[in-house]
């Protein structure tokens, strides 16, 4: 029952609110065609609920994002009901809706909780009910959980709109470069800066638990490999080599680190124990090697080599594997990231002159391009598989855009001012 | 600001690739395009030739042109040093054949001062991804480090490094704006 061909824009605009703060703005700019019509009727309230946004918004919000639903308007709705013997489902069907959520909001001490039910309107069947709570200052945590459990009832895969995303913009301040790592709710909501640095912040990866990011900083002149722990702040140089030290990326566990590093003389994929430090080399050739990334079995990995002439995908069934290459369609293919399915591999790729983003299906070899945009860069796969974050250029500025991992909706989250590039989804954290 | 002293920096490498192309057909007529100091000893060497006419002017004339020889190559290995930006095609870290007397002055200048360090900075243009982009400058850094020790630097003088497409000379995305990023900067310390 799910759509494939979604024709959903949404814009998301990094607004400046002061200096401090930046926050990522979701725009509608088209409508969707064949987004599953769904009711998120505003949740009754009881107590002291908190200002703000609200939470259907808030959830409106997010499942539009996906480009698989359209949710209605609430001014459109014929009747607020906020629990089952007060849902006409007839009024609902008259307008055209598919699902309808309904729930309430009770204030209970220092939390806010969240009673709340899915109806399917055909079937009148309910297909969700849960109680979910949160402090009340995290009212925004609250919407995105019940968000993911919509969509996880409706399509049976995992909602990832409680992940995070970590990007970096660029700006001028005081007439120099400012680079600011940045994490933000997944709708581009809550950002907070976590490093800020005159020179280069490049490729920041997630570990597997959330709460660390590897990034490249150039801040003491040279390319540095830090692992960043987000709670406390506390950043520890985990790759400090001579000559490059590059594209990190967290294996499995959370206890090593692929990365790239030249202190050999030229640019090789090794695998760092976290722990020990110790390094394995996992390639060993004249060429480029870089961009490395693990498979879902985490024991492969996918990674760039200019080998064969000009930069290809290769993949490694294991450390010790001999690369088999992966891509054929194009003089240039780049910085693979796979999918945690084992049936896609997503990428950089050239054609003509521009950059799409493409994917490769593993099992039948069928390669796919993605994207309109012609700039793009940095391909990020949200934990479930279903939409993907790239870098592109609008008019001279970098902006994010996201889409459905098929490429059909798409909607895109430009900087105000300055760029904003490097973005990397999140895990899905329970 | 950078932006412009960038854009000079290109253009006098082009003023350069002139030179070169005319110094290898055997010609050392100055043309002028080293700028007022190599014309200004030009000048003067020529006055001094013609101005002889007796035997002791002769054999004065004579030493003054082997000074005059001598400043003036000392003068063209100096222009040929003020050019510190070195280009590169898509995706290759491959020397041009305009760029190999300048870096050569350059190994040599390097040879005659040992106590002299130089930072070789590689950059990519901003098509394709950051971190192929990052090894790329670096393969650049690499290939113009090699180059100047095969031609008498030593090692010991030289430090790499690669911003990649972190920090273009210019903005913009025309073929000409890629063309001023994809390079190796000589700093000299």
């Amino acid at each position: 029952m799910l759509l494939r061909k979604l024709v959903t824009v949404l814009t998301l605009a990094l607004v400046a609110a002061g200096t401090a703060r930046a926050e990522l703005l979701i725009r509608i700019t088209e409508g969707a065609d064949a987004a599953v019509p769904i009711a998120v009727v505003p949740f009754a309230e009881s107590g002291n609920i908190p200002p703000g946004d609200k939470l259907s918004t808030i959830v409106r919000s997010d499942l539009a994002m996906s480009g698989e639903f359209s949710p209605l308007p609430a001014e459109k709705m014929l009747s607020l009901p906020s629990k089952r013997e007060d849902v006409f489902f007839r009024d609902w069907r008259l307008l055209g809706q598919r699902y309808v959520l309904v729930g309430e909001l009770t204030r209970q001490g220092d939390r806010v909780s969240a009673r709340y039910e899915l109806f399917d309107v055909n079937t009148e069947e309910r297909l969700l009910g849960e109680t979910a709570a949160a402090p009340a200052s995290n009212l925004r945590s609250l919407a995105h959980h019940v968000s993911d459990k919509v969509y996880e009832a409706i399509t049976g895969v995992p909602g990832a709109f409680s992940t995070k995303l970590a990007y970096v913009t660029l700006d001028k301040f005081n007439d120099k470069p400012r680079y600011r790592l940045q994490v933000s709710d997944v709708d581009g909501k809550r950002a907070r800066i976590r490093l800020e640095s005159q020179e280069p912040i490049l490729s920041p990866a997630w570990s597997p638990d959330g709460k660390k990011l590897a990034y490249v900083s150039f801040e003491t002149g040279k390319p540095v490999i830090f692992v960043h722990e987000l709670s406390s702040g506390k950043r520890t140089k985990a790759a400090d080599f001579p000559g490059l030290n590059s594209a990190p990326a967290w294996s499995e566990d959370g206890r090593s680190l692929l990365m790239t590093l030249s202190k050999d003389g030229n640019a090789e994929i090794y695998r760092m124990d976290l722990a020990t430090k110790k390094l394995t080399k996992i390639t060993n050739h004249w060429a480029i090697d870089t961009e490395a990334s693990w498979d879902h079995t985490g024991n492969g990995l996918f990674f760039t080599s200019d080998r064969s002439g000009g930069p290809q995908i290769y993949y490694k069934e294991s450390e010790r594997a001999s690369p088999r290459r992966i891509t054929f369609g194009s003089r240039y293919n780049a910085r693979p990231r796979p999918d945690n399915s084992g049936n896609f591999v997503y990428y950089v790729h050239q054609r003509d002159r521009a950059f799409h983003i493409a994917r490769t299906n593993l099992k039948t070899g069928e390669e796919t391009i993605l994207t309109r945009t012609e700039s793009d860069e940095s391909p990020s796969v949200s934990p479930n598989g279903r939409m993907l974050i790239y870098a592109t250029k609008q008019g001279a500025d970098s902006v994010l855009t996201v889409i459905s991992a098929d490429g059909g909706a798409a909607y895109s989250l430009p900087a105000s001012e300055g760029d904003v590039r490097e973005p990397a989804w999140g895990p899905l954290v329970r | 600001m950078k932006l412009s002293a960038q854009s000079k920096a290109f253009a006098v490498l082009l003023s350069a690739g002139l030179f070169a192309g005319c110094s290898s057909t055997g010609e050392t007529q100055d043309d002028g395009a080293y700028g007022s100091d190599v014309a200004a000893i030009d000048q003067e060497g020529g006055s001094t030739v013609y101005g002889g006419d007796d035997q002791a002017g002769v054999s004065s004339s004579a030493m003054t042109e082997e000074e005059r020889m001598a400043a003036q190559q000392q003068a063209e290995q100096q222009a040929l040093r003020d050019i510190t930006v070195f280009y590169f095609d898509f995706d290759t870290a491959e020397i041009k054949q305009e760029a190999r007397d300048v870096l050569v002055a350059h190994a040599q200048f390097l040879a005659n001062n040992p106590g002299q360090q130089v930072r070789l900075e590689g950059h990519a243009d901003e098509r394709g991804t950051k971190e192929y982009n990052l090894a790329l400058g670096e393969r650049r850094a690499n290939a113009v480090q090699r180059f100047l020790i095969v031609n008498g630097a030593s090692r010991g003088q030289m430090e790499t490094i690669s911003y990649g497409e972190e920090k273009p000379a210019v903005m913009g995305s025309s073929e000409s704006d890629w063309a001023q990023n994809r390079r190796v900067e000589l700093v000299f310390e």
